[in-house]
């Protein structure tokens, strides 16, 4: 018997060394990388579907928009861009086989997405391990890029949004008491509630109340009723649209008269249909307003409204359309389809006029951008303040 | 103190829906041995029921008691219909094969429901408009929704209908005696599949109601995994309060409700679920059988 379990462990082993060995093989074919001609394939991995399904669709619109353009001027030295994407369900787990696929599949050059940082955190690791350079077009938690050398995004990081809100609230609002509602479950909503505590605290503010939620909770009266009795001024919500309207309803249920402040986790059009009127005049940080009076935005919006039916484009349809731009201005840089090359050049991306900002990616791959806070009235997103970082 | 009574309130409301679920699970297990693991589904399903006719008949245009009351019917129905296909199709196939067989098959019909709903509905979250205007009066200092006094009206409405279901009626009889001796109740001529299909039915209903109601009157996004965690729960519920016994289920659905709220509302807020979780232990180390369940010696 022992000695059948010990042929079966070399058996296995033996078969477990081949398929390491296929699989290590496997990048050198890479149709994309090898090839100097052709189309050059590039990855998109979003949410499509799920919990958060319209920062997918909005921000592959944004890098649909990009792409288009660069394929109507007769693509990058030559060569068309083609996307390849996948839907990752707005699950961290389906990101990971996303990527997985993109690279070993479709053999990508390079990788754009996620927006929610709990899957760009769960995908980083294999783009690095392929030496295949990702672009998250707005995952704001500052380990995403800390993940390796290969890993940009686009965005200001939570660090600077959290301290943004914390500003605005002491400074513009005056409010002294604020009381935090995190979502336990994600990275983005923890990192960004602890920047804002640290930085509301240093203003001389005081959080009254600190209570967690996790994603899919149905109930939040709670947490909530222990938060109205800490009589707080406002109430920081850093999680995604799709709690924060049910949140605000049953807030008002309760009698919580106080106004929500949020991050860019509530830009979504469903955000209202959630809240109905019960985040009217609250306030959240977000990358870019369509109201910006910048030739370069309003051109941008102007071109989103003709190609998707008078869509007005949200800033992760910037977001994407400026990672989408970064993107190409490196492969057209490095001059060739090397992953290690184009990781290169982006490294060197230094003021580039994208719509969300001029862009320059620092030391660490972050970008450093101001950020504008803006105000819910009805069911429009207006633009109060741009704060510098 | 406004405070630990407005918690108290919180607690039994939302207890009172996972003592909905609690009912389902309970009943299944006491006729058939079977923990219906699909059964926080069919909670899913009376949301998404509820989704689709509402936002079908453009019923959120004319909020009004009728079509709370119709919603609220059409979503039990199919609920039921949904209960006893299931157990036509999945179980009763297996009923004479070893329980695990039974378990294992209860699992692969929640999974299938529940990605087949991604599939039929979609991924992307749902909301259901309003179809009865939910206002909140002050009373003395404490808020509570008319959408919260509804729920929990109907729930203990629907808690005294199945007593009266279970203790005075001849399927309430053949209920019980299944699940005292299946094979005695079988030689006693109880036609014991037609109760069976009757506990589906029934508990399905329940769930189902609890899903549209909370879905209508908490404004919460709708997904296919939905009834994922409230099923777990309400499980854990039925397990402590004893399973298998009915007012178990319902004692421990508020309880648990109470514990959540109460945690929820303190300083140990992040290990809500931790905390209900060990209650749960605790309760179990204490009394193996549940607070109201009897406590079996099973000869080894």
């Amino acid at each position: 018997m022992v000695r059948i379990c010990a042929k079966s462990v070399l058996w296995l082993s033996v078969v477990t060394g081949i398929v390491f060995a296929l699989g290590g093989c496997k990048p050198a074919s890479r149709p994309g990388a090898s090839n100097s001609s052709g189309d050059i394939p590039v990855g998109v991995y979003l949410s499509f579907t799920g919990s958060t399904a319209t920062f997918g669709e909005s921000t592959f619109k944004g890098i649909q928009l990009a792409t288009e353009e660069i394929n109507a001027q007769g693509g990058i030295n030559g060569r068309k861009i083609a996307l390849h994407k996948e839907d990752d369900r707005s699950d961290a787990q389906e990101a990971r086989s996303a990527v997985t696929k993109l690279i070993q599949r479709d053999g990508v050059v390079a990788v754009l997405g996620e927006v929610a940082s709990s899957r760009s955190l769960a995908a980083a690791p294999i783009c690095q391990e392929n030496k295949i350079p990702m672009i998250s077009p707005s995952s704001t938690n500052p380990q995403v890029t800390q993940v390796g050398d290969y890993i940009f995004r686009v965005c200001f990081i939570d660090p600077f949004q959290g301290a943004v809100m914390a500003k605005f609230a002491a400074e513009t609002l005056k409010v002294k008491r604020v009381a935090v509602l995190t979502d336990v479950k994600n990275d983005y909503s923890v990192g960004l509630a602890k920047y804002f505590k640290e930085t509301f605290t240093k203003l001389g503010g005081q959080i009254v109340a600190e209570k967690s939620y996790s994603e899919g909770d149905p109930d939040f009266r709670a947490q909530l009723t222990a938060i109205k009795a800490a009589n707080p001024e406002a109430i920081f919500v850093p999680g995604y649209y799709s709690e924060v309207g049910t949140i605000a309803r049953q807030a008002r249920e309760l009698g919580i008269r106080v106004p929500f402040l949020g991050g860019d986790g509530w830009d979504s059009p469903k955000l209202v249909e959630g809240a109905g009127n019960a985040l009217e005049g609250s306030y959240f940080s977000n990358h870019y307003s369509h109201e910006s009076t910048d030739p370069a935005v309003q051109r941008f919006v102007a071109k989103f409204k003709q190609r998707f039916n008078g869509e007005v484009p949200d800033a992760l349809a910037a977001l994407g359309y400026d990672a989408a731009n970064i993107l190409f201005d490196a492969i057209r840089r490095a001059g060739s389809t090397d992953p290690t090359k184009i990781r290169d050049a982006l490294a060197q991306t230094k003021d580039f006029p994208g719509v969300t900002g001029r862009i320059t990616i620092d030391a660490d791959r972050n970008a450093v951008k101001p950020a504008v806070i803006l105000q819910i009235r009805g069911k429009e997103f207006k633009y109060v303040q741009t704060i510098q970082p | 103190m406004e405070v630990y009574l407005q918690q108290l309130i919180n607690g039994v409301q939302y207890g009172s829906i996972y003592a909905l679920i609690a009912v389902g699970y309970t009943m299944v297990y006491g006729v058939l041995r079977l923990i219906n693991f699909a059964h926080g589904d069919i909670y899913m399903l009376g949301a998404f029921v509820a989704y689709y006719v509402v936002t079908g008949l453009a019923l959120h245009q004319h909020p009004s008691v009728g079509n709370f009351l119709f919603v609220l019917i059409v979503s039990m129905a199919v609920c039921a219909l949904a209960g006893v296909l299931i157990e036509r199709l999945a179980y009763r196939p297996i009923r004479n094969a070893p329980r695990l067989t039974a378990l294992i098959t209860a699992i692969g019909v929640s999974l299938l429901l529940e990605n087949g709903g991604i599939v039929v509905f979609g991924a992307d979250p749902k909301y259901i408009p309003t179809v009865l205007q939910s206002s909140v009066a002050p009373r003395g200092g404490l808020y509570i929704s008319e959408g919260q006094v509804i729920m929990l009206a109907a729930s203990v409405l629907f808690m005294l209908i199945l007593r009266f279901i279970v203790m005075s009626t001849r399927f309430g009889r053949a209920v019980r005696a299944i699940s005292y001796d299946i094979d005695a109740a079988r030689l006693m001529g109880i036609d014991v599949d037609r109760a069976i299909t009757l506990t589906f039915a029934l508990g399905s209903a329940l769930a189902g109601a609890a899903g549209m109601m909370v879905a209508t009157f908490t404004s919460v996004k709708i997904t296919p995994l939905f009834g994922l965690l409230p099923g777990v729960k309400a499980f854990v519920a039925a397990v402590l309060g004893g399973i298998g016994n009915i007012p178990g289920a319902v004692l421990g659905g508020i309880l648990m409700g109470i514990i959540e709220a109460f945690v929820g509302g303190s300083a140990l807020t992040t290990y809500r679920d931790a905390i209900a979780f060990m209650i749960l232990i605790i309760v179990l180390l204490l009394r193996p059988g549940g607070i109201l369940g009897k406590a079996v010696v099973e000869k080894v």
